[in-house]
Order: structure tokens, then C-alpha cells, then sequence
């Protein structure tokens, strides 16, 4: 079993979040985990991947090669289309559709989402919109890991449980919240 | 023990612990910076007996670490590629020396520059210091070799430099910790011979180094961190650190039989790679940095077999991946799609409410009165304010640069010389300047953007915190010539007088603009709210 995931966003989105669960569901079950991550700039708006590696084997590379990636899972969608280069023929992108702009010159809305429909096998979600659904828009990380769940290579039970370990120590009602925002994502995903 | 998933930073982190470390010490640093704080967190959290305050610079740090090691007990000392530079003086002389309790200097490179001045090499200093040096290839690794490295140290008598690249130091994996050991007792040195470089010492001392050499290389030859992964044909790949992963990948995914030698403790191992290469026509070097070694092994054997970043097998600058070994190995990857053009650069940039915004603001308004705008700057996340929409810097070189370029600047002549450098800047290297500027009657402007962290990596403690005007005081600056502005929207026109007035004395004035970050200021209301104050 092989998958490598680019988990793309800005700043301050939560994509370590969505990285740190996946870790654990599949550190659970026994495979081999590498996860580079950025630094520094995710304090300040910038964009920000991380390249995460789940194998049976031994994992080498902590950078997945270009071409290499069986996913984009990204949380916002000008982002999608940077690590274009990284997704595999065959690769799928998973976006969430509400831009991030917090730089002048950001394209046009409508020309990014045509560009993504060209570019891949692509789901694209309404992220915010599931995450009140759920109870908080700060759940919009878990929603995308949810949409992203069936491509994960990891069963939903296990990723269930990890949400559940991540979140323990902010209680019940936070770990309940997230597993609904998880859910909405998964059942978006089947549509 | 179980396994735990740790960045490469955390794992040797978690490693000097368990290794028995007395102390850290440590100036903030990308990507070095999370070695110190896992290390400061699990002093918390544990109540282990490890001092593990932030210095105030590399240099300060390395000392007490030495001072630790005099005293018989192990420490650690970590620092990015740069801060090497500021340790370097206190690096070169531990080498002549030597230590007593064991001493590693770890030391994070940033080749591709994602968050330096540079790509500097550090394997540089460690050959240049005649110590061993070892880089890991992956995160098991880099925990293996602290305790691995304060051994060789305590039995060497040498410092041991532990190399790692950004992309291993902010990389998680899995590690199996080993049974931690006791620190060891006090247990001065005493030995006057060894520690007080006179001259007549210290020339006995150099010379016990370079008799040290055959040893160190010695435990390069049997070390298995250095090993060969069998293959054939008439290629091969030396691949050192990192670039291991790279080469293995690239080896492995296109299931290619090409011997490898990894190599991951220096001195080089000389007998195994002359054995090595000797059975190859063909041999790609692959090192995460300078061509140290590629340049150093061509010598040994001339030209046209080492293939590497010298002859453009790989390219001279920025770091290795698969892709690129994929490269030099000939492989074909296929097509790789491209960036589309619609997507626009999305730099990082100062947080909304950043007290350097209004800062920037005043001083672009002040500057408006003189003909030409010269602003020395500094390192921290103020240095974003050399990027739209505030252009407000003219020059970022080194830590506490701004204040000592300013000082030149004005003695060549330039009017206003006005430099902006943080707090934590400041005390790291920059009150010296301002005393050199003040001894000289330098004219010139210098402003403390204040924020009460060091910012930029993550918002650790400050060493001057509330002590600025004191220190200013100290150093000789007029009374009258301190002041103190809020850098926020409603004080522009007062704090641009303030400058206004500053900016004219023909002498020297510090301005410290003072407003707390409002990163730590966020973090701070969470734990209020949090513990129920």
C-alpha cells in the first residue's frame, strides 16, 4: 500500500491538523508515515503544503517526486493548482471552492475553477457551508479530510478514531463536532 | 518503548534528552528553532533537570554550552546554518580545546534558502574545525546520532556537529526511542594546559588535533552509518545525508540496481570510498549543499568519473529531490504537468494588525521630507517590510547589521541614516554597534521595533524585554535623545514628529517603537481564558 498526499492551503487553515490525523489513523494501523511540512511562514498568510507519505515499505524521500502524488487535498483552491506538477496522471484534486484572497491580483474565481476541472479528475466542495453545518466554520480542515476520505487509502473507522485522539483533550463536544464536519465531507464526497 | 511520530528537530530533541544532556542552549533559528522548544516543553511537562533558556545569540550559547562541558556535564547547542557564523569564533577554539562532558552543536542548513540569507554549508566549519560531523539520512537516524555523537564526543574529547537539512529538521516520521540515561555527575575539568589558549598551550593543543585526525577517520571507516547498498553495473551514486533518501527513491520507484555508498559521518571514510569508486566508470556524487566533497573527491582522482553540481549533473544551487536525482540518473519520469498560469505568488506577509505596519507607515511619511530614502534594516519579520505595499527598507544583511551599516553610512555622509531593527535583534548583536555609533558620535537614527518576542519563529522570549531605555542609558545615549512612540493608525502624526525631531539631530537617537505582537498577544488571551483568569 502506497499513497502521497499534498495537503495544500494558506496560513492558518488547519492543513497540519488534517496532516496530524491522517499520521495517526495510519501510524494505527501499522504503516510506515513521512510528512514534510513548511515552517515559519504559516503565521503570516503565505502558502503553505505539506507532502505526506503513508507506505507498507519503507519510505525514503520525504518530498514526494513530481508526478508522484495520488492526491491534492487542498483547502483552498488558487492552491490546488500550485502543486499541479506533484499530482500523478492518474492523481485526483480535492478543493475546497471559497477563495482565500488576502493578496492583490488574486484570478478570477470562476477562470480558477475552470482551470481545476481541466486540469484533474477533481471534486471540488463547499467546505464553509458543510462546517456550519457542523457546528463551527473552524471545522472546514475536518470537512476536506472527510471529503478526501475515500482517496485516503485509509478506512473511515480508523480515521474516525484518530479525529477522536487528536481532539481529546478539548473534550466531548469539540471531538462530536469534528466527527459530524468529517461525515458531512464523507457523504459530499459520495454524491 | 514505543514508536513516536517527531519532526527530525523533535527526534533530536527527544534524543539529547534521553542521552543525558545537562542543558541547552540556543538562539532562535529556522530550521533549528523546535530542538530547543520540544527540549523546553518536555522540561516542563517532566520536570527534568535541564536548563533550557533561550541565549541571547549563537555565540553566548555555544559559551555556556562549553562552560557545561568544562564541567564535566553533557550539553547541547543548536543553531541555524547563519548562526554558525556568529559562534564561530567560540566553534573554531572548542576544536583546539577539545571538551570533557559531552558536546554536540547541532546545526540546521536551509539549502534552497526558504527562510535565510543563504545556503551556506556547515559541513564547511566542521572540516574547517577538524571535528567529526555526521548527518543523518532520516529521522531514526538523526536520533541515533546525538547519542551516538556525545559518545564519540566524550571519548574524542572533541565537539561533535550534527548536521541536518530543513527538509529532514520539519519532516515527521516514526522513532523508537532507546532507555534514557543518567546526566552525568559534576566533575570539573581543572586541566589548565587544555583550557587557557596562550600561545605555548595552544600550539601543543593544535597539534594534538591533527593527531586526532587518524582516529576520527578511523571510526569513519568502521562506522556502519557509512555503508554500501550492493548493485551493478558501471554506475554508482556516493550520496551523503539526506540525498541518500533521494538517490534510494529515485532507485527503488524505477527499480534500478545501482549501488549506492551512503555516507553519514565525516572525516571521510578514505579506504571504503577508494574501494568503492575504483569498481565504477561512473560515480554521482549527491550532496544536500555545497559541493564539499564532490570537489574534494575529484581531486583525489581527476575529472570526468565524479559527476555531480560542478559539471551540471545536478544543478549548483538550491536542494536535491528525487526529480533531480531522477535526472542525473537518466530515468524517464514521464510528463509532469505544469503550474497554470493563473496562479499568483502568495508571499507571507506582516499578520493584520502587526505593530511594524504602523511603524513602516510612519517612517515612509517622515522620509517624505529628504531627497533620498535610505533605511537600514534587519532580520526579523520587519524585514517583510522591504515588499509591498510598504518598500520602506533598503538593506537586510546579517543579524544586527542595520545598526552598524547605518553607523558607516553616516560616516560616509549619508543624511538621514536611520536603521529599524527588533528587539530580539537588538540584543542579539546590536547593542554593540549602538556603542560604537555613540563612541563615535555617529549621526544617526536607530528604531527598536519592539514587539516583546522574537517573532518571525514562533514568538519566543526576548532578552531584553523591558529594558531598552536602560540599556540605550547604559550604552551613552543622551537622555533627551530616547524616545518611546506606540507604533499604532491614531499616533501617526505624533510619532512621525517624534521621528521628525530624531531624525535631525545631528547625533545619535534611539526610538523604541513599542507595541506587543499580536500573535503572542492572541496566544496570551488563549491561556488566560483557558486557566480562567
Amino acid at each position: 500500500m502506497n499513497k502521497n498526499i499534498i495537503i495544500a492551503g494558506v496560513g492558518g487553515q488547519g492543513i497540519l491538523t488534517i496532516a496530524s490525523i491522517i499520521d495517526l489513523a495510519a501510524m494505527k494501523l501499522g504503516l510506515n508515515v513521512k510528512q514534510a511540512e513548511v515552517h515559519g511562514m504559516s503565521q503570516r498568510g503565505g502558502a503553505v503544503e505539506s507532502h505526506l507519505r503513508i507506505s507498507s515499505e519503507e519510505i525514503f524521500s520525504d518530498l514526494i517526486p513530481l508526478g508522484k502524488a495520488d492526491l491534492i487535498l487542498s483547502i483552498e483552491p488558487m492552491e490546488a493548482l500550485r502543486y499541479l506538477p506533484f499530482l500523478s496522471p492518474a492523481g485526483v484534486i480535492v478543493t475546497a471552492t471559497e477563495p482565500y484572497k488576502n493578496i492583490p491580483g488574486y484570478p478570477d474565481e470562476e477562470t480558477l475553477l475552470e482551470t481545476i476541472r481541466k486540469s484533474a479528475a477533481h471534486l471540488p466542495v463547499e467546505a464553509e457551508s458543510l462546517a456550519r453545518k457542523a457546528g463551527s466554520p473552524k471545522t472546514f480542515n475536518v470537512v476536506m479530510l472527510g471529503a478526501a476520505s475515500p482517496y485516503l487509502g485509509i478506512g473511515e473507522k480508523e480515521l474516525e478514531k484518530a479525529i477522536g485522539l487528536f481532539f481529546e483533550r478539548k473534550g466531548e463536544e469539540i471531538i462530536d463536532m469534528n466527527i459530524k464536519a468529517f461525515r458531512l465531507g464523507k457523504e459530499y464526497a459520495s454524491e | 518503548m514505543y514508536k513516536q511520530l517527531l519532526l527530525g528537530a523533535e527526534a533530536i530533541a527527544q534524543a539529547a534528552l534521553d542521552a543525558g544532556i545537562s542543558g541547552v542552549y540556543a538562539y532562535p533559528g529556522t530550521p533549528s528553532t523546535e530542538i530547543t522548544e520540544f527540549i523546553q516543553q518536555s522540561v516542563q511537562t517532566n520536570g527534568a533537570e535541564v536548563r533550557s533558556a533561550w541565549a541571547t545569540n549563537e555565540k553566548t550559547a555555544f559559551e555556556a554550552a562549553l562552560g557545561m562541558s568544562y564541567a564535566g556535564k553533557r550539553s547541547l547547542t543548536c543553531m541555524k546554518h547563519v548562526g554558525l557564523n556568529v559562534a564561530a569564533d567560540a566553534f573554531m577554539n572548542a576544536a583546539i580545546t577539545g571538551i570533557h562532558g559531552g558536546l554536540v552543536i547541532a546545526v540546521a542548513d536551509d539549502p534552497s534558502m526558504h527562510s535565510s540569507q543563504n545556503e551556506q554549508d556547515s559541513r564547511v566549519y566542521g572540516k574547517f574545525a577538524m571535528i567529526p560531523i555526521l548527518e543523518p539520512a532520516n529521522q531514526q537516524e538523526a536520533y541515533d546520532m546525538v547519542r551516538y555523537g556525545f559518545d564519540l564526543s566524550e571519548r574524542t574529547e572533541l565537539p561533535v556537529m550534527l548536521r541536518i537539512p530543513t527538509r529532514l529538521s520539519h519532516s515527521r516520521a516514526a522513532i523508537m526511542r532507546r532507555e534514557p540515561r543518567e546526566q552525568n555527575g559534576l566533575c570539573p575539568s581543572g586541566d589548565k594546559g587544555k583550557w587557557i589558549l596562550l600561545p605555548a598551550n595552544a600550539r601543543k593543543n593544535y597539534q594534538h588535533l591533527l593527531e586526532k585526525q587518524q582516529e576520527l577517520a578511523a571510526s569513519s571507516e568502521l562506522s556502519d552509518f557509512n555503508r554500501v547498498t550492493e548493485g551493478e553495473g558501471h554506475t554508482a551514486v556516493i550520496a551523503f545525508g539526506i540525498a541518500y533518501n533521494y538517490a534510494m527513491e529515485v532507485i527503488k520507484s524505477y527499480r534500478l540496481h545501482i549501488p549506492v555508498l551512503k555516507i553519514s559521518q565525516y572525516p571521510l571514510p578514505e579506504k571504503k570510498i577508494k574501494e568503492f569508486a575504483e569498481r565504477y566508470s561512473s560515480v554521482l556524487i549527491a550532496e544536500e549543499g555545497y559541493p564539499v566533497y564532490e570537489e574534494l573527491l575529484k581531486g583525489y582522482f581527476g575529472n570526468g568519473k565524479f559527476r555531480g553540481r560542478l559539471d551540471g549533473a545536478l544543478p549548483r544551487t538550491g536542494e536535491l529531490s528525487p526529480n533531480l536525482l531522477g535526472q542525473a540518473l537518466k530515468v524517464d519520469t514521464g510528463e509532469i504537468r505544469t503550474v497554470p498560469g493563473i496562479v499568483t505568488g502568495r508571499p507571507p506577509m506582516l499578520c493584520k494588525g502587526c505593530s511594524h505596519r504602523d511603524l513602516f507607515d510612519a517612517i515612509n511619511r517622515v522620509m517624505e521630507n529628504y531627497p533620498e530614502h535610505h533605511v537600514f534594516g534587519d532580520i526579523g519579520c520587519y524585514t517583510l517590510g522591504a515588499l509591498p505595499p510598504y518598500n520602506a527598507i533598503s538593506t537586510c544583511v546579517d543579524m544586527g547589521a542595520a545598526i552598524t551599516m547605518a553607523k558607516g553610512a553616516a560616516d560616509a555622509g549619508i543624511r538621514p541614516a536611520l536603521c529599524v531593527i527588533g528587539d530580539s535583534t537588538f540584543t542579539h548583536s546590536g547593542m554593540t554597534g549602538l556603542l560604537d555609533a555613540v563612541n563615535d558620535r555617529s549621526p544617526m537614527t536607530v528604531i527598536i521595533s519592539d514587539n516583546g518576542t522574537t517573532a518571525m519563529t514562533g514568538g519566543q522570549d526576548s532578552a531584553g524585554t523591558d529594558r531598552f531605555y536602560d540599556i540605550c542609558r547604559g550604552i551613552g545615549v543622551e537622555e533627551e535623545h530616547i524616545r518611546l512612540i506606540v507604533p499604532l493608525k491614531k499616533n501617526l502624526e505624533d510619532n512621525v514628529k517624534t521621528l521628525k525631531e530624531e531624525l535631525d539631530y545631528q547625533g545619535v537617537s534611539v526610538i523604541i517603537a513599542q507595541r506587543e505582537c499580536v500573535q503572542t498577544a492572541k496566544k496570551s488571551e488563549k491561556r488566560k481564558v483557558k486557566s480562567g483568569k
